[in-house]
């Protein structure tokens, strides 16, 4: 899934400071799986922002919002009644929400309350870890299914580098060095022979790097 | 390892026989050419060739292709250093061309440390292709005079190709198989990561020369004297990949006051005497890092010199 991090109440205060009523609306999906723009997050955010301003002394009218995706037109249409009532609407959906919500309400303005970060999952409680970067033509059954894409520093398709020390990447003692991880696993599995050939280098284009993507299903587009 | 495949000094020295020696020269912070030229001429006569780093440290300094230039012009071979971290392989193919022409003859490819260490940690990575790739590109641009995409080169550029080695990162058992894939790619030569852990070297070399890499391919060994207990310290702990063991520190520690520097570069010509006689070295690369006044020194007390004539 998509992971974020709430923007700080500050640079959320200083985004608004100029309404006196907005709007919150969340999103079920992605956002709210990894707690960060759910019901409750709503929620929390709607009244440290009223308290928050009650104490500047400039009291803020806030509705909340949920919305069961922010990334389908099919429940965007659903604000239609309400967008316009507020000064500005805040999201608290992953990127897509607020460039959705622009896109169906075009005079009325969107501010994002989340920085979107990476694709990935859980790895405990309360931590979420990259691992996919959305290449667009994966690799990872060359690397035992470890990413190197995302997960190295570097990107590198041949690794590890020279300063891989202890399982750690050089960027790091934060950063486990995934291409530490693919040499042990494929040693321990007798495959240490799939990393003695020179991968070749990668074709970006179907990357970010290619420009903006989209993805067609003809047999849904009929 | 018989045919010269550029026209480079080093390349004919290895190929002759000799044990090389080579230096390394970082470029300045800024368009100082007086400060460059006078580094390059603490150099001159005393290597083969001088490695021309490039952005070192993520810390941006002049391009290491016109510092290279520069070397040239002043009567000294560059090795002209590349990272994979500044650029895209466009970039990285017009530069080689550009160094190629402007007399580089010697290249080393290299990932490049991340930006993160460097004074722009804010920066975009490109790394669009790692340093085994930019290998073999070097190489099909020179064997194949081809551009990475099948068209042909007008003019190919003929270098001699060098790579790194830190023989001293993890995991250490796949470090010799990282190097036989960095001469399968295509490096003709190798120049080693500072060593300090000279036991864990000699393994190394045992298993390269067991494999028979050092039949294909010249292994020159690093060396950076220690220039005090605090560098060596520092070396030690805030730098991934290097190996200093404590033995060493202590010898340094023990030298009485105001000698721990020429304590470092007594270490350093007792390794540059072991290499001369271990098997599959061919030559040293000193990194004195902005000690480039005293590598003639070090150069004449591990005799070194004279350098075979150019
Ligand atoms: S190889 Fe590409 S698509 Fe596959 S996991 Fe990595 S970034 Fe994602
Ligand atoms: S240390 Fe490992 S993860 Fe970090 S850049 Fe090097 S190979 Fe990639």
């Amino acid at each position: 899934m998509i992971i974020g991090d709430r923007k700080s109440l500050t640079e959320i205060l200083d985004m608004i400071k100029d309404c006196r009523s907005i709007l919150i609306t969340g999103c079920k999906g992605c956002v709210t799986v990894c707690n960060v723009g759910g019901l409750k997050e709503v929620q929390v955010l709607a009244s440290s922002l009223k308290i928050a301003r009650k104490k500047e002394g400039k009291s803020i009218a806030i509705e909340e919002n949920l919305l069961e995706r922010q990334c389908d037109p099919e429940y965007i249409a659903e604000l239609a009644d309400v967008v316009h009532r507020y000064d500005a609407v805040l999201s608290m959906a992953c990127g897509v929400g607020p460039q959705f919500l622009a896109e169906a309400y075009p005079t009325q303005k969107f501010f994002p309350a989340i920085n979107t970060k990476f694709f990935g999952g859980a790895t405990g409680h309360g931590v979420w870890e990259e691992r996919c970067a959305g290449c667009g033509s994966c690799v990872i059954h060359n690397y035992d299914g470890l990413c190197p894409v995302s997960r190295c520093s570097k990107s590198l398709m041949n690794g590890p580098c020279g300063g891989s020390a202890n399982g750690l990447c050089e960027i790091s003692k934060d950063v486990v060095c995934i291409w530490d991880r693919i040499v042990k696993k494929k040693m321990e599995q007798g495959r240490l022979a799939d990393l003695l050939t020179v991968m070749p280098a990668k074709d970006w284009s179907t990357s970010r790097d290619g420009g903006p993507r989209k993805s067609i299903r003809e047999e849904l587009t009929q | 390892m018989s045919e010269n495949k550029s026209g480079s000094n080093l390349e004919r020295v290895l190929r002759a026989g000799h044990f090389a020696f080579t230096g390394e020269c970082g470029p300045p912070k800024g368009a100082n050419v007086g400060h460059l030229k006078e580094k390059i001429a603490f150099l001159k006569g005393n290597v083969d060739a001088v490695n021309i780093t490039d952005n070192q440290t993520a810390v941006v300094r002049m391009s290491s292709w016109a510092a290279s230039a520069i070397a040239v012009q002043e009567g000294v071979e560059p090795n002209f250093q590349m990272v994979c971290r500044d650029r895209n392989r466009l970039a990285m193919m017009s530069d080689i061309l550009g160094a190629y022409s402007l007399g580089a003859r010697n290249m080393l490819c290299l990932s490049g440390d991340h930006q993160r260490f460097g004074n722009h940690p804010e920066a975009k990575n490109v790394y669009d292709i790692d340093s085994l790739q930019l290998i073999a590109l070097a190489k099909k641009m020179r064997d194949e005079e081809q551009f990475m995409n099948g068209e042909a080169i007008d003019v190919a550029p003929r270098l001699f190709i060098g790579a790194a080695c830190n023989p001293f990162a993890d995991p250490f058992e796949f470090r010799v198989y990282r190097l036989a894939k960095k001469i399968s790619a295509g490096a003709d030569f190798i120049q080693t990561q500072c060593i300090y852990n000279m036991e864990k070297f000699r393994l190394f070399m045992k298993m390269a020369v067991d494999m028979g890499l050092t039949e294909k391919c010249f292994i020159l060994a690093g060396v950076t004297p220690l220039k005090s207990v605090g560098m060596a310290q520092y070396m030690a702990r805030q730098v991934p990949g290097m190996d200093v063991p404590p033995g060493l520190i202590d010898r340094l520690k023990g030298a009485s006051k105001g000698k721990a520097a020429e304590e470092g570069i007594k270490i350093a010509i007792e390794q540059i005497e072991e290499f001369k006689e271990m098997k599959g070295v061919s030559g040293v690369h000193l990194m004195a890092i902005e000690w480039e006044h005293r590598v003639a020194e070090i150069a004449e007390r591990a005799q070194m010199l004279p350098r075979p004539p150019i």
